[in-house]
């Protein structure tokens, strides 16, 4: 099933990417193109962030282990799509130009959030191969931790850069937040509970 | 105000758009029936034309719109204003007026002629059109009231109607949208009603039948679909001041200087460039500096922002 199920998986995670290349090669982008793209690969950003964050939780849900599989591919996708954002912002919105992008970083809240969120997802993309998890050992699974900060950073990133109180940034933060409580100690004891009777 | 700098036939024309003269006169003729009741001025402009950056093509100035009473999406107005009736159409101007009045739509159309106007448009998030209204200067119509010795201001308000604009049934703004500028900022002879665009009748997802532009100021102050025009005493509270105060001042001056506190001001993205263009400054005012400046001698515009 895996074996099947991965590769297409994998491909299906590319197809925000294959859109927006499309779009940017055939000139698809409508008025405000830089924002199109920008909005684009930031959104999955969050999407693949929080579906990397559901996998744990569905595996205790429905306790197939299946889930796990899938947790790395996922994270190592929403990197791609973040660098792409960030990249997006730095080459496309301010042509390389570092002056007002050093000013923004500093002195705009959301960008700094969004940055940081980025940063923080640097080591874990670089440990997240088999070879480091068995470096690592235990300090691996707390590193891998710093993925509920960068939910929290990313959701948090949205929600400060829109202008009035929107229902999507707030549908993410619920979302998050669901995921988060269901790692709780207390929520995950109630499950195991259910199962047993 | 510099009169007549130069010919319009000198500004950077843009496909359909390749003499705008010759293309209202037309108008008078082939659409007569649509636009009799609107008389267009087609001589002189009496403002600093655009010379510099280009006209925005028609499909971006009314597909690409901040209309949150149709929704919040750029695109949304554009969809969901189809159907919006706006006639017939009454505008009450009263407040602290000596003769309050209530003008229809028509009534005012016919009674002061629309001429072309090509202006800056500057969003507060960070991007720009030129967009040619057709419009009247305000003072025009607010001529047709006397305001008492108490006026200081006036208080601009849009249609309230949630069955026709579905985005009023979300508290996303504080509705009616409400806006307002002081009295020598509206009789200013840039402040404009507009009435249309491109040589056409203004359409709803911009603001039809009647929206105010004033181009020297971020677009929100630059109320759509106006009911109401109430001189007032006290400094009005618009519906961004209303949602967030430290981010939206009452001023609201197209100004480089001074940041928003989430985003810079200092550039602003051309609506219809590619993907590959680079953002251009932004400038004081938008441009329109020599003509307004004055309005605010002595004032420090980063605390009145």
């Amino acid at each position: 099933m895996i074996r099947i199920f991965k590769p297409t998986i994998f491909v299906l995670c590319l197809i925000p990417f294959i859109i927006i290349a499309y779009q940017i090669l055939f000139n698809q982008l409508g008025a405000e193109p830089v924002k199109q793209v920008t909005h684009h690969t930031g959104e999955w950003t969050l999407r693949f962030i929080l579906l990397s964050l559901a996998m744990t939780p569905l595996k205790n849900i429905t306790k197939i282990l299946a889930w796990i599989k899938y947790r790395r591919m996922l994270g190592l996708f929403a990197f791609f799509y973040g660098t792409l954002h960030l990249l997006t912002y730095i080459g496309f919105d301010y042509q390389f130009n570092f002056d007002p992008i050093i000013d923004d970083v500093l002195n705009k809240k959301f960008i700094f959030i969004g940055f940081a969120a980025w940063l923080l997802m640097l080591p874990l993309a670089i440990t997240s191969n088999q070879k480091m998890v068995l470096i690592l050992k235990q300090n691996w699974k707390k590193i891998h931790r710093l993925s509920y900060l960068i939910g929290i950073f990313a959701v948090l990133h949205f929600i400060w850069l829109s202008k009035t109180i929107f229902f999507e940034p707030l549908i993410y933060l619920i979302i998050l937040i669901t995921l988060l409580t269901l790692r709780l100690d207390f929520i995950k004891f109630i499950f195991k509970k259910k199962s047993v009777t | 105000m510099k009169l007549n700098k130069f010919k319009s036939s000198e500004i950077t024309p843009e496909n359909f758009y390749i003499n705008r003269r010759k293309f209202l006169k037309k108008m008078g003729i082939v659409t007569g029936t649509a636009f009799a009741s609107q008389n267009i001025i087609t001589s002189a402009l009496s403002y600093t034309p655009e010379t510099e950056r280009k006209i925005t093509p028609y499909k971006f100035a009314t597909t690409y719109n901040n209309y949150y009473e149709f929704g919040t999406s750029k695109s949304d107005p554009h969809k969901n204003s189809k159907d919006f009736i706006t006639k017939p159409w009454d505008i009450k101007i009263d407040g602290e007026v000596e003769n309050e009045i209530t003008l229809s739509v028509e009534e005012i159309k016919n009674t002061i002629p629309s001429e072309e106007r090509i202006y800056r448009f500057r969003c507060v998030e960070g991007w720009s059109m030129v967009v040619p209204w057709l419009g009247f200067p305000l003072n025009k119509l607010l001529n047709k009231v006397k305001p008492t010795s108490k006026a200081k201001f006036v208080k601009f308000t849009s249609l309230y109607d949630p069955d026709q604009m579905k985005g009023q049934r979300f508290p996303v703004l504080n509705w009616p949208y409400k806006e307002g500028l002081r009295i020598d900022e509206a009789m200013h002879p840039l402040t404009i009603m507009v009435t249309g665009l491109y040589g056409k009748e203004l359409p709803n997802q911009n603001g039809a039948p009647l929206r105010l532009i004033v181009p020297w100021k971020y677009g929100f102050k630059s109320a759509k679909a106006i009911v109401n025009i109430k001189f007032v005493e006290k400094m009005p509270v618009s519906s961004w001041m209303n949602a967030s105060p430290n981010e939206y001042g009452f001023y609201s001056n197209v100004n480089p200087n001074v940041s928003h506190p989430r985003w810079s001001q200092a550039t602003e993205r051309v609506i219809g460039e590619n993907i590959y263009s680079p953002r251009i400054k932004t400038v004081m005012f938008n441009g329109y500096g020599d003509e307004v400046a004055g309005l605010y001698d002595g004032m420090d515009l980063r605390k009145n922002f």
